[in-house]
């Protein structure tokens, strides 16, 4: 018994010295910065397969499997990386037809997706073809303003989820599109739609000021911007009525961004509006630098897109 | 024990003064990296996609039917071979299911000519010639509408002069553009009647100028998609031998 309680000692004072040894280090460093990198797609529509060669505009593009070492190659190189979809991830191949959403679900999975919200056509096979998919999801579904609680998908969704990569917490809320109008009442059933932006309020509160998270992320089916319809709510719109938010990751609208847009909010603070077009063609990629250095900080934040 | 207490304190006391420094965000990069094949492929998940893909090429390659000519939608005037094959498919597929719901008959179809995607070629027929045919996921829809709502329907068509595929309905028209005979099912169309119009969501909501359907009574959704409407269809027939007829013609 006396061996054991030495052991025990020993290995605790061990322990001891190693976290003591790493306080220390951090003590003396005079900074320290920290790298978080956002990974996202949006609108890949059961693109599994890369683009055929003989494709009128996408030739030999996408494909999940170039994805996937794409995306291992970045995480090797940062582990502290957060992947995101921002919805419309049915409909558009026959892996859609034939399997109704399984083999997307699980091949996300299998490249370790965060989270993902949902739009307007990961309802095409109705809510419960939504919901009869769930299990090959390994990743957690996120929507703020699509109220299910009188439909199959209640409690299956969260409004936001908070994340911990190297110490920094980053708030991911989600949104999607009013479905009114765009998807037959009879696949949405009871979902309720509620207002973007008062939700957004709702949520930037409570991850920003409750929560203290260091990022917070919109993931947004909502559309990048209707130069039409300026009266309808988008990702521009939305960044330009709201606060504290760092990021909007887009879908919807299909847009393909030659690089992410800088929209100052209502703070007149720049944040960052992103959406990579659709299938798969291209991966989103938002590195944000931290640092304990209050002189470099002075300077503010500097955008380089 | 004393000692694990300790040593337990100068754990905890550690942990708490060595409390992060207040980190600030000073820099955000942003770009958008492009798929192409000169990535490397995750050989794992390509071999996870593979039965998957597999399954599906032979599903879509097994043979259904066989078509004995080809058929494009540029062959024919007014009516096409390929559009009333499809127009009287879907007649066919989707009368059954809308007499089971509603007890009632379609009278008539309505597609539209850009909605032919391909040529249905001469040979085997598969799956994957439905998907080349109708590689979009609209569905059928049934409306009712009057006689005089039919009168509008009729002219766009007369109107328009495209082939758009038509079954049931009979359109003869003169060289001034007159009607000479219209009919639904080999009668006269009547002004007040119900007429059950089996279309898609797709003209139903206005696609192509169809306007003329936005003002029906009421509306049947039979979520049964076009495609699977042909693919139903190549399952129960052998050979495809459509012809241009007299289902929409001009005197001259």
């Amino acid at each position: 018994m006396r061996r054991r309680d030495f052991i025990q000692q020993a290995s605790a004072g061990t322990a001891l010295v190693t976290i003591g040894g790493i306080g220390l280090q951090s003590f003396t460093n005079a900074a320290t910065t920290k790298k978080i990198t956002i990974l996202h797609t949006n609108d890949v529509h059961s693109h599994i397969d890369a683009f055929g060669p003989e494709d009128g505009r996408n030739a030999n593009k996408g494909g999940v499997a170039r994805r996937a070492g794409l995306i291992e190659s970045i995480r090797n190189e940062n582990p502290h990386t957060l992947l995101l979809d921002a919805g419309d991830i049915f409909q558009g191949t026959p892996y859609f037809n034939y399997y109704g959403g399984e083999l997307e679900f699980k091949l996300m999975s299998k490249l370790k997706y965060d989270a993902a919200t949902i739009g307007n056509h990961d309802f095409d096979n109705g809510i419960d073809g939504l919901y009869a998919q769930l299990e090959h999801a390994d990743f957690q579904f996120i929507s703020a303003n699509y109220d299910f609680s009188n439909t199959i998908m209640d409690t299956h969704t969260k409004p936001y989820k908070i994340f911990k990569k190297n110490g920094i917490k980053i708030g991911v809320f989600g949104l999607g599109i009013e479905l009114n109008g765009l998807v037959d009442p009879t696949m949405y059933k009871e979902t309720k739609y509620l207002d973007p932006i008062e939700v957004t309020q709702d949520m930037t509160r409570i991850l920003k000021t409750e929560a203290l998270c260091d990022l917070v992320i919109c993931l947004s089916h909502l559309g990048y911007n209707y130069k039409k319809n300026p009266n309808k709510i988008s990702d521009l719109k939305l960044a330009a009525a709201t606060k504290d938010i760092d990021l909007i990751i887009g879908g919807h609208t299909h847009t393909f961004l030659s690089k992410p847009t800088i929209v100052k909010n209502i703070e007149e603070k720049n944040i960052l509006v992103n959406q990579v077009g659709c299938y798969g063609i291209y991966l989103g990629k938002i590195d944000f630098y931290f640092d304990s250095d209050k002189n470099i900080s002075a300077n503010g934040t500097s955008i380089i897109v | 024990m004393r000692l694990t207490h300790f040593i337990f304190l100068l754990y905890i006391f550690t942990l708490f003064s060595c409390k992060q420094p207040k980190l600030w965000l000073t820099k955000i990069e942003g770009k958008q990296i492009q798929i192409t094949d000169t990535l490397p492929l995750d050989s794992e998940i390509e071999a996870y996609i593979k039965p998957y893909r597999d399954n599906i090429q032979k599903d879509l390659d097994s043979v259904l039917a066989y078509s004995i000519r080809t058929y494009s939608k540029s062959d024919g005037k007014l009516n096409t071979a390929i559009g009333n094959f499809m127009a009287d498919a879907v007649y066919n597929e989707a009368n059954p299911i809308f007499k089971n719901r509603t007890g009632k008959d379609i009278d008539m179809v309505l597609l539209n000519h850009g909605g032919i995607r391909s040529i249905l070629s001469k040979g085997d027929v598969t799956k994957r010639t439905a998907y080349e045919l109708m590689p979009f996921e609209n569905s059928i829809v049934v409306l009712e509408m009057r006689g005089n709502q039919i009168d509008r329907l009729i002219s766009y068509l007369i109107k328009r002069k495209r082939a758009h595929p038509i079954s049931k309905l009979k359109l003869t028209i003169n060289e001034h553009d007159k009607i000479v005979e219209a009919q639904i099912n080999g009668k006269d169309i009547k002004p007040n009647k119900a007429y059950y119009v089996a279309t898609n969501d797709y003209l139903y909501n206005g696609g192509d100028d169809m306007t003329f359907f936005k003002t029906n009574d009421s509306l049947y959704i039979l979520n049964y998609k076009v495609r699977n409407a042909l693919i139903d269809h190549f399952k129960k027939i052998d050979t495809i031998n459509p012809v241009i007829d007299d289902r929409f013609i001009q005197i001259k």
